[in-house]
C-alpha cells in the first residue's frame, strides 16, 4: 500500500468518523518496500493541491522516511527544462528544449507512490484499533462488536 | 430464498461475500470491459480529481482514467489483490457499510453493481448513504457544487435478457455462478473473445451447470424496479442529478443535498 493512500484513509468505526484524532492512521511495525512505477509529473502536479500536507508529513516522519518539504511544492517546481537532442537523433546538430521531472518530483514520486507498506499495522489514534496490512493489502473489516 | 426477516449481515456473508472470495479469479477473468455510462463518467472527471470506487471488484474501473486518483475498496481480499495492480490508484479491503475514508472529502464516487447485494431495504439505503457521505458537500459561500456519485444496480425490468425477468417478478433472487474446474482454458477463451465480448452482466454463466467438473455458486441479488434507486438515494439524503437505464441496469448520478 503506497504512502499516498494514507492521506485518504481513516478508522472504519462509526464512532471515530467525527474525531480529528482518527486521521491519519499511524503505521506501526511497518515493513516498507519500494515498488517502482513510471513517474507521472502531471499526476503529481494535479494531486499536490488535494493533499492534507501536514498529515502526510507526519506519517512520512513516523515511518522514518526523509522529510517532505514544509509546504506542498508548487506545480512549476516539479519540472525543469533541459536542452537535449530529439529522440533518435544522434547528429548533435538539433538541440531542443524538453520538460523533464525535477529532483523534487522524483523525490515525491519515490515517497508517495513507490514507497509501500508491505506488512504492518495501521493504528487509529482515537480508538486504538489496529488494522493489519499483509502482502501490501490493508484490511479494514471490523469484528462484529466494533461495527 | 430466505424469508426477508432472516436477511441481513450474516446472510450476505454467506450468500455474497463468501461466494465472491471463492470465484474471484474466475470472476475477474470475465470482467474487463467497462460499461459505457461508467466509462463516460470516469473519462469526464477533471484531472487531479480524488475519487472512491466502493465495491471495486477486480478494479476494472481503475484502469479507465489515470489522470485522477481513485481509492477503491472491496469486501473480497482476492479481488483487491487483483485490483491493486492498477496505477496510480490504490485499493483496500473494506465493508461498504464501514468505509475507512474521511467523510466529506472526495470529488467523486462510484459504486457499480454493488448495492444490489445488500439484502434488506434499510441496508441498501445505508449503503447509498455511506457512498454519499464521502462526497464533498456543496458550498454556497464558495459557489462550489458538491461531489458527485454514480451508482449502478441490476434492474428487475430486463425481459430481453437471457434471464428474462420483468415487472412483477420476485425482486430478491439467487443467481448462479457456474465455475468449471478447467479455469485456464476458460480464461484464455474469455480473453480471446476480446472486444466482441457481450456486455451483459452475467454472460459467463451460460456454461452448463451439469458439466461434471463444474461447481455452481449462488449469489443473492435484489433486482431494482424502476424508480427504486432514485427513492433510495432520496432516503439517504441525496439528490438525483441524472438517471437512466443501460444494459439491464438502473443508474443514477447523485449529489449531497445542500443544507
Ligand atoms: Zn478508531
Amino acid at each position: 500500500m503506497k504512502i499516498l493512500t494514507l492521506n485518504f484513509l481513516t478508522c472504519a468505526r462509526k464512532l471515530c468518523k467525527s474525531s480529528n484524532t482518527a486521521f491519519p492512521l499511524h503505521p506501526k511495525e511497518a515493513d516498507l518496500e519500494i515498488v517502482e512505477t513510471e513517474i507521472n509529473v502531471l499526476f503529481l502536479k494535479n494531486i499536490m493541491g488535494r493533499l492534507m500536507w501536514e498529515e502526510l508529513k507526519g506519517v512520512v516522519g513516523e515511518l522514518g522516511l526523509p522529510d517532505l518539504p514544509p509546504t506542498p511544492p508548487e506545480p512549476e517546481t516539479l519540472v525543469e527544462t533541459k536542452l537535449q537532442a530529439p529522440e533518435g537523433d544522434n547528429t548533435g546538430l538539433n538541440i531542443e528544449k524538453a520538460e523533464v521531472p525535477s529532483q523534487i518530483a522524483k523525490d515525491l514520486h519515490r515517497v508517495l507512490l513507490e514507497t509501500c507498506v508491505k506488512e504492518g499495522k495501521l493504528v487509529c489514534g482515537n480508538c486504538g484499533h489496529e488494522y493489519a496490512v499483509r502482502e501490501g493489502i490493508a484490511n479494514f473489516l471490523l469484528p462484529g462488536h466494533l461495527v | 430464498m430466505a424469508k426477508s426477516e432472516n436477511r441481513g449481515e450474516e446472510y450476505e456473508a454467506e450468500h455474497v461475500h463468501s461466494v465472491y472470495e471463492q470465484i474471484a479469479f474466475h470472476f475477474s477473468s470475465t470482467r474487463y470491459k467497462p460499461w459505457p455510462i461508467v466509462e463516460r463518467f470516469l473519462q469526464e472527471l477533471p484531472d487531479g480529481s480524488v475519487c472512491v470506487d466502493v465495491g471495486c471488484g477486480n478494479g476494472k474501473y481503475l484502469a479507465v482514467n489515470p489522470r485522477v486518483f481513485i481509492v477503491g475498496s472491496d469486501r473480497s481480499t482476492n479481488l483487491v489483490k487483483i485490483a491493486t495492480r492498477h496505477e496510480p490508484h490504490a485499493c483496500v479491503v473494506a465493508d461498504n457499510l464501514s468505509l475507512p475514508h474521511p467523510p466529506r472529502s472526495f470529488d467523486f464516487a462510484i459504486s457499480i453493481a454493488v448495492i444490489h447485494h445488500l439484502s434488506t431495504p434499510s441496508r441498501r439505503i445505508e449503503a447509498v448513504r455511506a457512498v454519499l457521505e464521502l462526497l464533498k458537500p456543496p458550498s454556497s459561500a464558495a459557489n462550489l457544487s458538491g461531489g458527485k456519485a454514480l451508482i449502478y444496480v441490476w434492474a428487475l425490468e430486463q425481459k430481453d435478457s437471457r434471464r428474462g425477468w420483468d415487472e412483477g417478478h420476485e425482486q430478491d433472487v439467487m443467481v448462479p455462478w457456474v465455475m468449471k474446474s478447467n479455469e485456464k482454458a476458460k480464461k484464455e477463451k474469455a480473453q480471446k473473445k476480446g472486444k466482441e465480448e457481450d456486455q451483459s452482466l452475467e454472460q459467463e454463466e451460460t456454461a452448463s451447470s451439469d458439466h461434471p467438473d463444474s461447481k455452481t455458486f449462488l449469489r443473492y441479488y435484489h433486482l431494482y424496479r424502476k424508480g427504486e434507486l432514485e427513492h433510495d438515494v432520496g432516503e439517504a439524503g441525496g439528490e438525483v442529478l441524472e438517471s437512466g437505464y443501460e444494459k439491464d441496469n438502473w443508474w443514477v448520478i447523485a449529489t449531497v443535498k445542500g443544507s
